[in-house]
């Protein structure tokens, strides 16, 4: 597919903020089934953008503006390419000893109910991984409702599963504890999902999860859809969990009454000719 | 300990088996036996008041209470020989010089995990090691610029690192005021013995944290100490070595971040600021890189560092070095780097996580402490010779259900020093922490360093928070 996706993100500050941090992991980067065609981020600010790699791999894009500021506009839009590869993310740079993605979080920690359901779905679904991941997105699929607005950026992945709802983040948390749990590598991804009903526009973008499967490598699997990631896929950053892939991480100094707007718009396009 | 559950008589510091004192001691045995209970009474009451004046105090976490008091100080200062001395110097400057090599390899290539010498789950997966350090070359490849590593002594030659402490160990403005109240109290022994300074600490570690700025700094680095507050146990210690070293004690939010660039603000506008010694925990050092919710840090922080703006000290993931497990390793870390046999020991340890280490450890809890791994403070430990059965039972469960949590190491007979007692004068087990300061230039050891004392009869637990003391700590110029 040929994606045009556009990522706009507002503050405004109902009391003028004297300045602001943010940290963005807002750059996709391509790899044997995502080509990344063109790329740009803007800030309505002055402000200079210093680009950098975290230790993921991630384009790392950070920038402070001085204020007083009524509000700051984050613009992030592009084209990228995908292909279905059935979920397997071939082609990035593994930076990381593997055993990095065996660690505990706060927010992938794993309760007794993760744990069990893992190891159900490992006794279950026989010797191969693959069928066991399915399984394990199958039981957090009986046991949460995706119901928005109710959990936050912070809620664990222990919390969200004791209260049976969330959303892709909680589902793909829980996913990633239950995976770390029975020795299997796994990695929070943030990113763009294209989808016929939501053409008018998001307001939040997509987070999934990527497992490493013996012979496969890297898979990447959507918690919250039951399914691995297709050519619909828009792979931007990842992460021990959601901290470590958040499109944006920031800090205003002053101001208060702040309000945040997010629009994500993600469409098919055709090749320009 | 032997077969029949005695201790051995620990090794006196002062008195030799034949009844004499051991060298360094000949004088306080001289002094000591011409004061009456009355007048060393006289003489503590003295320096208590002199350290109430001064205002050194600490706070207890835990203790309902929590209110600040003074630790207590002995009179009796702890005495090493110059020939002592150098020993240990030469062992802790191998010591940090490992840890500093360790600490570059695993967040640079991993050669001695891939050697298979430490398993690399151990250290990939420790919650201290931070995965946001991998790959960012350090000036100078210096991570430990200040540890302060604890020392026991079980006999005339063997002394043994019980912990490194590689991330902010504290305690050296005790080392300070102890040698400040002793030369007030007691100017005849200062005149009579030639003891080596301490007071040039401050300097030294401003030297040290100067030596290690960024390459992009200016001739003259600016240094600030980076303290989480007045909340913080130790506060006092921070405002008193700012104070000593001239430079400035700020809090996370006196800092900001420009352009990936530090600065301080000031009266007269923003400062840069080139390193920051830092007193705050890794994890609210940067909310958009670690705990979102730290109002401690300085947003930014980490980008910062990464970009090679700031140097902080210590660096961020040394704690991963403290690991009681990783410990058990070091002398395999000493040969590994520097092909040489450590000068200092390792207390042998049986780490839980393998499988008969631990049923080794659970069939011997009455013979054996056992500490968390990531355990310091004395908290979180088992005694066992100490101990009763129904204790050791319920950590025997402890361990059965986290093995990996959990070491364990004989009882050693650590020294004990004439120490002043209502009753007078008796022996008390001590500890020993020496701060060593690795700089880009050279490393600095202060002579001596902190002795902690276990003011209670018997007791191996010299930690402030548990009921521990201080001494002065004299290494003699003789």
């Amino acid at each position: 597919m040929r994606l045009k996706i556009r990522h706009e993100t507002s503050y405004v500050y109902g009391t003028p903020a004297t300045r602001a941090i943010q940290i963005l992991r807002l750059t996709p980067r391509g790899h044997d089934s995502q080509f990344v065609v063109n790329w740009r981020i803007d800030v309505d600010q002055d402000c200079r953008l210093d680009a950098s790699r975290d230790p993921f791999g991630n384009a790392v894009q950070s920038f402070t503006v001085e204020g007083p500021l009524d509000g700051l506009t984050i613009v992030a839009e592009g084209v990228v390419e995908t292909q279905d590869n059935s979920g397997i993310v071939h082609g990035q740079a593994e930076r990381l000893p593997l055993p990095v993605y065996l660690r505990d979080t706060p927010l992938t920690r794993a309760s007794p109910g993760i744990r069990a359901l893992a190891e159900q779905a490992s006794a279950a679904a026989g010797p191969d991984t693959l069928p066991i991941l399915y399984a394990i997105m199958n039981g957090i699929r009986d046991r949460l409702d995706f119901i928005v607005n109710v959990t936050d950026s912070g809620t664990t992945a222990i919390d969200a599963f004791s209260h049976g709802h969330g959303v892709c983040q909680d589902f793909s948390h829980i996913f990633i504890a239950a995976a770390r749990h029975i020795g299997l590598p796994a990695r929070y991804v943030s990113g763009y999902l294209f989808h016929t009903e939501m053409l008018d526009g998001q307001a939040a973008g997509h987070a999934w999860a990527e497992v490493l499967v013996d012979d496969l490598g890297w898979v990447a699997f959507d918690p919250a859809n039951g399914i691995a990631a297709t050519d619909s896929y828009v792979r931007v950053a990842v992460g021990l969990d959601y901290l470590g892939a958040a499109p944006i991480r920031g800090t205003r100094y002053g101001g208060a009454d702040e309000t945040m707007e997010v629009k994500i718009m993600v469409n098919e396009t055709a090749r320009a000719g | 300990m032997n077969s029949k559950g005695i201790m051995p008589a620990p090794f006196d510091e002062m008195s030799s088996a034949d009844g004499n004192s051991r060298p360094g001691y000949e004088l306080i045995k001289r002094w000591l036996d011409s004061e009456t209970p009355e007048s060393l009474g006289h003489r503590r009451l003295e320096a208590e008041l002199l350290f109430r004046r001064i205002g050194i105090t600490f706070a207890v976490y835990g203790d309902e209470e929590a209110e600040e008091r003074i630790i207590p100080f002995d009179i009796v200062p702890r005495v090493l020989t110059k020939t002592e001395w150098r020993k240990l110097a030469t062992g802790l400057e191998q010591r940090v010089t490992a840890l500093n090599m360790f600490l570059a390899d695993i967040y640079g290539t991993g050669e001695i995990l891939k050697a298979g010498i430490i398993p690399s789950d151990l250290v990939y997966r420790n919650p201290y090691f931070r995965p946001e350090m991998m790959g960012l070359k350090l000036p100078h490849d210096i991570y430990v610029q200040i540890a302060g590593i604890d020392l026991v002594r079980t006999d005339a030659e063997d002394f043994y690192v019980l912990e490194d402490n590689a991330r902010t160990p504290s305690g050296v403005s005790y080392m300070l005021e102890n040698r400040e109240v002793m030369m007030r109290v007691f100017p005849d022994l200062f005149a009579e013995y030639r003891i080596d300074p301490v007071e040039t600490y401050p300097e030294e570690l401003l030297a040290t944290l100067t030596s290690v700025a960024p390459n992009s700094a200016p001739g003259e680095p600016a240094v600030a100490l980076l303290t989480p507050g007045p909340l913080n146990s130790a506060y006092y210690e921070h405002s008193f070595l700012a104070d000593k070293l001239g430079i400035d004690l700020v809090e996370g939010s006196d800092l900001l971040v420009r352009d990936n660039v530090v600065f301080m603000r000031t009266t007269e506008g923003l400062k840069r600021v080139d390193v920051l010694y830092r007193r705050l925990d890794d994890d609210f050092l940067d909310p958009l890189t670690f705990l979102p919710t730290s109002v401690l840090g300085v947003p930014g922080l980490m980008n910062a560092y990464r970009a090679g703006n700031i140097t902080l000290a210590n660096a961020v993931g040394t704690g991963v070095a403290d690991d009681k497990a990783v410990y058990s390793y070091m002398p395999e870390i000493v040969r590994f780097y520097l092909g040489a046999e450590p000068i200092l020991k390792n207390v042998p340890t049986w780490r839980c996580r393998e499988k008969d280490a631990c049923a080794h450890v659970l069939d011997n809890l009455h013979d054996l402490v056992v500490k968390e791994v990531a355990g310091s403070g004395g908290y979180g430990m088992l005694i066992g010779p100490a101990a009763d059965k129904a204790t050791r039972d319920i950590f025997a469960e402890k361990i059965k259900a986290d093995p990996d949590n959990f070491i364990a190491q004989p009882t050693l007979a650590l020294s004990t020093c004439p120490t002043v007692v209502d009753a007078g004068i008796a022996p008390r087990h001590v500890d020993l922490r020496p701060f060593v300061l690795y700089g880009a230039d050279k490393v600095r050891i202060v002579p001596g360093g902190l002795t902690r004392v276990a003011l209670k009869e018997g007791s191996l637990v010299v930690n402030s928070s548990q009921g521990g003391g201080t001494k002065d700590t004299w290494v003699l110029d003789a």
